[in-house]
């Protein structure tokens, strides 16, 4: 009996009136764990009830301990008829499970309802006293920690990344068990509720056994995720990274590694060197593997498209050989893997060697009935037909969806294999389904990996050192990984703009978040792709036939339509993608996001060229013209506006490999300043890399016009769906994270592809207008992790939910940095030095990210001026080569580092003390002294994995909830609007409780999962099931710190030496 | 194309201070957005109509789930359900409690029941306030009565502490609770030249010194009800009116003291029966009801009509008041008997409405 739960129940508030004689409430509650139930007094005649209620004690065995969720429920007392339910609280007790995090639950929760919401509040204490147990053979896995963050998470240290987890569960849907024609639909919703809390800790539980198979102690970036298949069950399914993480726990390293991403890029590039840099060229659009096989049921594969890159393989001269090596070593480490898969979107330094491009893979699968066991009873007379299979199934049906998801998984895997690639990256698995119709699609992006992390012995250290030496500074991971004369798909490959070494392709798509050491000019931006095909409604084979038709070419549509967007930018690299593929009743939508960025090391985007088909009709021709100059104007406005302006000098470099990319830019820049140049048009015609539309057809008319719809965002405001937007790196400690969900009906004559292309483009665009208005108080400010999703929950009806955070920054320390893009391009060279020292010396590298950075910066200034190198140029041309640079710089930051360190444990203290751990301070107002004792803490929400101006100090467990919330009463509550707006905002609600009930401020990697809506406005209901996950952190303030020791890059230097020393 | 659905939730709950404005005011969604085009606000930001129609609809609904919380303020700050700054939770709570001058001179000293709320249409016919908002403010005084009404201790605070209003907002309160439960007619023509904060003063005078909250502070509606003992005391004023004597030798203390002070010094002492009569009488009668409700009125005809009519400088009536007060003490059988007398009849009342 490994474990005992504590319970004690305090007092609520705020209850409603149970009884309306008295207008008062008679309360008590029941207490529930597994199967044992302890109830308190009744309090009678309050609506704020004292109970003080003794410690409830369940001991338990630790497995139930993670499987089962905590059940409190409120009643009122009724004396002569059944006690009525007021509602309930579900209290995940896993956080408790392990040593670091919370040691105590306790607070004031929101008691829900289903029918009726939020009802009054009760404040509950919750303890676990564990039992040392060291069965080997035991089922749980307590211990092991989860976190959503995709990313090692800020005080954390990666030892070893061990790799993919996957795990799924499968079991009957309440809702459509014959007893819920009988039960009440509280009962109903309460019970899929509880289902779904005890399948989501069986997961975990199951994973956590998997991690520490493994040997792992973590699993981050974990993803969970429900497939409400309807009459043929739920699943509940999680991929995740294995890690065997270390807690950086002396203050003096921790305090730099919880440094904000703002404070990472700006001064302390060290924080995350050199790792992520992942490029995809999508050149070749499509690469299929297509096989359309029937498996037990049906299941057409899906041509799948692989956007790559291309790589230089052996191209560069040193480089090759420490490639083969290295990719020898790698594969080594990955080949024991079946997955060599991980969902991490940002990497520890020196984990990611090269981009191969982005892989996906779709399947159709046709929906049969998961039989489990437990419900083979109750099942009885749903269906005669299912009674011939009861024999057959038990165990191995649930089997069929491993059996899917692990197909879908071995193609990405050689798709990856075909780019030269042993692993994966930034790897996601989404569903969407209709009726027995289900696509199931699998997505990440190509690419090598350094084997330091993956193993558990270490390597050795001068073959490490060599394999660094060879990592170009920050264009690293556009470098193609495979071989050039071999490549998997035609692509146009060009040396490398920054160490013009190797090559690169001419444009990377990514879906990972842009790594920190990646120059980039000019700012990033949204870009989406948004597709629409109708689709003839079918059954069962042919719908799923009629769909794997389709999406091929979707596929191809969504990633031509953001080539062009992309190229309408002037960028040359896509991070962040998620392209989403919905599956209705009668159409297919196609949904993709992406950040757009300028990669230094790629070259300069073409421009688009359009061309007609019809080239002897006069006005024909003047229309075609005038399309061209307005996308030449738009090209040339969206320079101006996100700062695109490459450095000219690269190209004068004497001996310069590649001349085309001058010839390009060139043309494309006379191209925009006048426009009557056709023949100049005609003349770039024939160049590979102008992107041409041909114009032959109204359909591509309307793609032209499509294209120049997109309005770009009302000026002071920014928009990307990755974790940070490059090029703005002074975060303000704002920030407002938001749900919001649109739908709209469809009118139904008539529909073409075009009107509902449309129709779907104007939600998106208005949605996005929408966020900009309301959010216009915060300019100057970013929209980051813009996440959207689509959903189409009924014939007519388009769905669209919106989660994203705006975060505010200083626009004049935006300005400065932007224009000194030199200072970027030399922290990038520090990150360089820095990680140089941090990998072959293995000097307490876990201390290394963290140091503020001014003083390294300064001192790499110094470095290279001394080293001869005009400063005006050192933008572009500084010699990373020179190894006896290094060196030098090498000795100079082993000192400077002893100083930082010292200097940041001092800190550290400072910031406890001064900081209120609510993060009220923020918010602490002047003016409103009756207020000025509200007892409800702060708590911020993020799907960020960061919280700007602040550093998170600890991650006290993953927040993962279910609810459904169902009205039988839609007018009075508003319409569908009402319910929804207040249910999301119950949702914040018991999420905020729930991580203040921990210790925490805040939640990040925050997610809306699923928000699934349903309604009958004849019958005057509606359901909404919502789905929501992130973690719990406990983060300070570092305000008054950031005033000694950043303010400014420039004049940072010698502020914060001196700054350092009056902290001391 | 027709949109079904369309909402926006923060983690931090979006306050729109000129929405919440609109709200408040009474209009609806349409009347909103329309006014809000015409503040300009579509140039100001590039946004369309259709924007600002579910920019504004996302506020209303936040406001109509919120109005339930306002209903009791502290229940705001103690809710879960919206993450709101403590500034701008005060900003809600104050202006949702804040009222329009000319609807509570309309109500002023009515009582706070169901036939009024009935008027409430020609109220706002007649005061140009929307319908909605006058009953948003009728709500909200009555609310605030009914809670206040039996409680013990000082009026303002009990007003602050449970409606968490600032201090200038709960004397306000204070003084709309006061008179409607008084009912002091103010709404006769004669008093229309006064405006609420000349009641509200008078309101905070008389709370602090004639009802029983002024003698004892641990008595049930000490703030809200006049002092019945204190009303029966004035009764035996009318001797200073009644007893020639007296009369005379008050008069000649008032004139002594006053003289070469007062404009209007001849004007006084030709009319000083009249209004120490007018005075007296109006105190003496206090024990009765009605008499109660016609104070101001008859405050007004009794004192402040002549004063006027002889065109008495604000500075001689305070003057004169003062005098008239201080010199009763000096009368026989007057000294320590009616201490709070001159603090009560010192009437600053008629003081203030002379003041207009």
């Amino acid at each position: 009996m490994p474990g005992k739960l504590k319970v004690k129940i305090v007092a609520g508030r705020h209850l409603p009136v149970m009884d309306r004689a008295s207008d008062l409430t008679d309360a008590f509650v029941e207490v529930k764990f597994g199967n044992t139930t302890f109830k308190t007094d009744v309090y009678l005649k309050s609506l704020n009830p004292q109970w003080n209620s003794e410690w409830f004690k369940f001991e338990v065995d630790d497995e139930d301990l993670q499987d089962e969720p905590l059940q409190i429920t409120v009643l009122d007392h009724d004396t002569y008829s059944a006690n009525d339910a007021i509602g309930k609280v579900y209290i995940d007790i896993d956080p408790l499970l392990y040593s670091e995090a919370a040691t105590v639950i306790s607070g004031w929760f929101p008691i829900y309802d289903t029918i009726h919401g939020i009802r009054g509040e009760i404040n509950v204490v919750v303890k676990v006293d564990l039992f040392n147990d060291l069965n080997r053979f035991r089922q749980s896995s307590c211990g092991v920690k989860f976190f959503c963050t995709t990313s090692i998470p800020k005080c954390y240290r990666a030892v070893i990344i061990h790799g993919f987890v996957e795990e799924l569960v499968v079991n009957e849907d309440p809702e459509y068990q014959w007893i819920d024609r009988i039960r009440t639909p509280r009962a109903s919703n309460e019970a899929r509720q509880r289902l779904i809390s005890l399948m989501s800790g069986e997961l975990q539980r199951k994973i956590g056994l998997k991690v520490l198979e493994m040997r792992g102690n973590a699993v981050v970036g974990y993803l969970q995720c429900f497939d409400l298949e309807g009459e043929s069950g739920l699943v509940v399914r999680a991929i995740g990274t294995a890690c065997t993480l270390d807690k950086l726990s002396s203050p003096a390293a921790f305090l730099p590694a919880c440094n904000s991403p703002s404070k990472e890029m700006k001064e302390s590039p060290l924080v995350h060197p050199p790792s992520h840099g992942c490029r995809s060229t999508h050149n070749s659009p499509i690469h299929t593997a297509t096989g359309s096989r029937l498996t037990q049921n049906f299941s057409v594969s899906v041509p799948t498209l692989i956007y790559t890159g291309m790589g230089s393989g052996s191209a560069g001269k040193e480089g090759g050989p420490f490639k083969a090596l290295l990719r020898q070593q790698t594969q080594s480490a990955l080949e024991q893997r079946e997955f060599p898969f991980f969902t991490l979107t940002a990497f520890p330094p020196g984990f990611l060697v090269h981009v191969g491009g982005v892989v996906s893979a779709r399947s159709v699968k046709l929906l049969d009935r998961i039989h489990n066991p437990a419900f083979v009873g109750i099942m009885g007379n749903t269906r005669s037909y299912k009674l011939l299979d009861w024999n057959s199934f038990n165990s191995d049906e649930p089997e069929t969806r491993d059996a899917w998801w692990a197909e879908i998984r071995q193609e990405i895997k050689s798709h990856a294999k075909a780019l030269g690639c042993h692993a994966v990256v930034g790897y996601s698995e989404s569903t969407s389904i209709c009726e027995e119709v289900c696509i199931l699609s699998a997505s990440g992006t190509a690419a090598v990996l350094n084997p330091r992390f993956l193993q558990d012995g270490t390597v050795e250290g001068c073959l490490e050192q060599r394999l660094e030496e060879n990592l170009p500074a920050g264009c690293g991971f556009c470098h193609i990984p495979y071989d050039e004369l071999n490549m998997p798909f035609p692509a146009h490959l060009t040396y490398c703009n920054n160490c013009r070494k190797q090559k690169v392709p001419d444009v990377l798509f990514t879906t990972i978040d842009l790594p920190v050491d990646a120059t980039v000019i000019g700012k990033g931006c949204l870009i989406q792709a948004r597709l629409c095909r109708l689709k003839k409604k079918a059954q069962a084979e042919a719908n799923a036939t009629a769909i794997s038709n389709l999406l091929p070419f979707m596929e191809y549509e969504v990633h031509t339509q953001l080539m062009n967007k992309l190229k309408l930018k002037a960028m040359n690299a896509l991070f962040g993608l998620r392209i989403q593929i919905t599956v209705g009743e009668n159409m297919l939508m196609g949904l993709a996001s992406a950040t757009g960025v300028y990669l230094a090391a790629l070259p300069t985007p073409g421009g688009i060229q359009i061309a007609g088909k019809t080239p002897n009709d006069g006005s024909y021709e003047q229309h075609i013209s005038h399309m061209q100059k307005k996308i030449n104007d738009t090209i040339a406005k969206n320079k101006e506006l996100y700062e695109i302006n490459p450095p000219e000098i690269s190209e004068e470099i004497i001996g310069s490999p590649i001349p085309e990319p001058r010839q390009r830019s060139r043309l494309l820049r006379s191209q925009s300043e006048s426009s009557d140049e056709v023949t100049e048009l005609d003349l770039s015609h024939g160049k590979k890399d102008a992107f041409v539309l041909e114009i032959d057809d109204t359909d591509a008319m309307e793609d032209v016009h499509s294209l120049l719809t997109d309005v770009p965002p009302p000026s002071g405001f920014y928009s990307c769906n990755t974790e940070i937007m490059p090029g703005i790196n002074n975060w303000t400690s704002e920030i407002q994270m938001f749900t919001s969900v649109r739908v709209i009906r469809l009118s139904s004559l008539n529909l073409t592809n075009q009107a509902l292309n449309k129709n779907f483009n104007d939600l998106c665009e208005n949605l996005l207008k929408s966020l900009y208005f309301k959010l216009r108080s915060m300019i100057p400010c970013c929209l980051c992790h813009v996440n959207f999703t689509v959903s189409l929950p009924e014939d007519e009806l388009i769905q669209v939910t919106v989660t994203a955070v705006a975060i505010t920054f200083d626009k004049n320390q935006a300005l400065q940095t932007t224009k000194t893009h030199a200072e970027k391009l030399l922290q990038r060279a520090s990150t360089d030095n820095e990680e140089l020292l941090q990998f072959p010396l293995e000097l307490c590298s876990d201390s290394l990210p963290s140091h503020p950075f001014p003083p390294a910066k300064e001192h790499l200034e110094s470095a290279s001026s001394n080293s001869g190198i005009p400063a005006a140029q050192r933008a572009t041309s500084v010699d990373y080569s020179s190894f006896a640079d290094r060196c030098s710089s090498w000795i100079e930051l082993i000192k400077l580092k002893a100083q930082t360190i010292r200097r940041g444990s001092i800190k550290t203290t400072v910031t406890v003390e001064k900081a209120s751990p609510m993060g009220e301070g923020n918010f602490r107002n002047r003016s409103a002294p009756p207020c000025a004792n509200s007892t409800v803490g702060v708590v911020k929400m993020t799907p960020l994995s960061f919280i700007p101006g602040a550093k998170i100090t600890k991650y006290l467990g993953i927040i993962n909830m279910f609810f459904i919330r169902e009205t039988t009463s839609l007018r009075e509550e508003g319409g569908v609007s009402g319910f929804l707006h207040a249910f999301i905002a119950e949702v914040f609600a018991m999420v905020r409780a729930h991580v203040a009930a921990l210790g925490g401020n805040a939640v990040v990697s925050y997610i809306m999962k699923q928000c699934v809506f349903m309604e009958n406005p004849n019958k005057n209901q509606a359901q909404c099931l919502i789905n929501v996950s992130g973690d719990a952190v406990v983060f300070v303030r570092e305000s008054e710190l950031e005033v000694v020791s950043t303010p400014q890059p420039a004049a940072s230097c010698q502020p914060s030496c001196t700054g350092g020393e009056v902290t001391t | 194309m027709t949109s079904e659905l369309d909402i926006f939730v923060g983690n931090t709950t979006l306050i729109d201070e000129d929405v919440y404005r609109l709200w408040l005011d009474g209009y609806s969604v349409s009347d909103a957005v329309a006014l809000r085009v015409r503040s300009g606000i579509l140039e100001q930001t590039g946004a369309t109509a259709a924007v600002l129609q579910s920019d504004t609809m996302d506020h209303y609904r936040t406001f109509h789930m919120l109005e339930r919380l306002l209903h009791a303020p502290p229940k705001l700050l103690h809710q879960l359900i919206f993450q709101i700054p403590p500034s701008r939770q005060a900003l809600l709570i104050e202006r949702y409690y804040a009222f329009d001058e000319a609807f509570v001179r309309e109500v002023l000293g009515k009582k706070l029941s169901k036939g009024t709320k009935k008027d409430l249409d020609d109220i706002s016919t007649k005061t140009g306030i929307t319908l909605k908002s006058c009953r948003r403010q009728f709500d909200n005084f009555k609310r605030v009565f009914k809670v206040v009404e039996e409680m013990r201790g000082s009026l303002v605070d009990n007003i602050q502490q449970h409606f968490l209003l600032s201090d200038r907002l709960a004397r306000d309160y204070a003084a709309i609770v006061f008179f409607a439960n008084n009912r002091f007619e103010t709404g006769k023509k004669k008093l229309q030249y006064l405006s609420f904060g000349d009641f509200a003063f008078c309101a905070e005078l008389m709370i602090q010194n004639w009802t029983l909250g002024a003698v004892d502070s641990q008595v049930d509606d000490m703030d809200m009800d006049l002092d019945k003992e204190f009303l029966q005391d004035l009764k035996e004023l009318k001797v200073l009116v009644a007893d020639k004597d007296l009369l005379d030798l008050h008069k000649s203390l008032v004139c002594t003291a006053l003289r070469g002070k007062l404009g209007v010094f001849s004007e006084m002492e030709a009319n000083f029966k009249n209004l120490s009569r007018g005075l007296v009488n109006v105190a003496a009668k206090l024990t009765h009801n009605k008499d109660v409700r016609d104070l101001f009125v008859d405050l007004v005809e009794k004192f402040v009509e002549p004063c006027r009519s002889d065109h008495w400088p604000l500075n001689d009536v305070r003057l004169f008041l003062n005098q008239y007060s201080a010199s009763v003490h000096s009368l026989d059988g007057f000294r320590p008997r009616y201490r709070h007398l001159d603090q009560g009849s010192g009437s600053p009342g008629p003081l203030r409405l002379e003041f207009r």
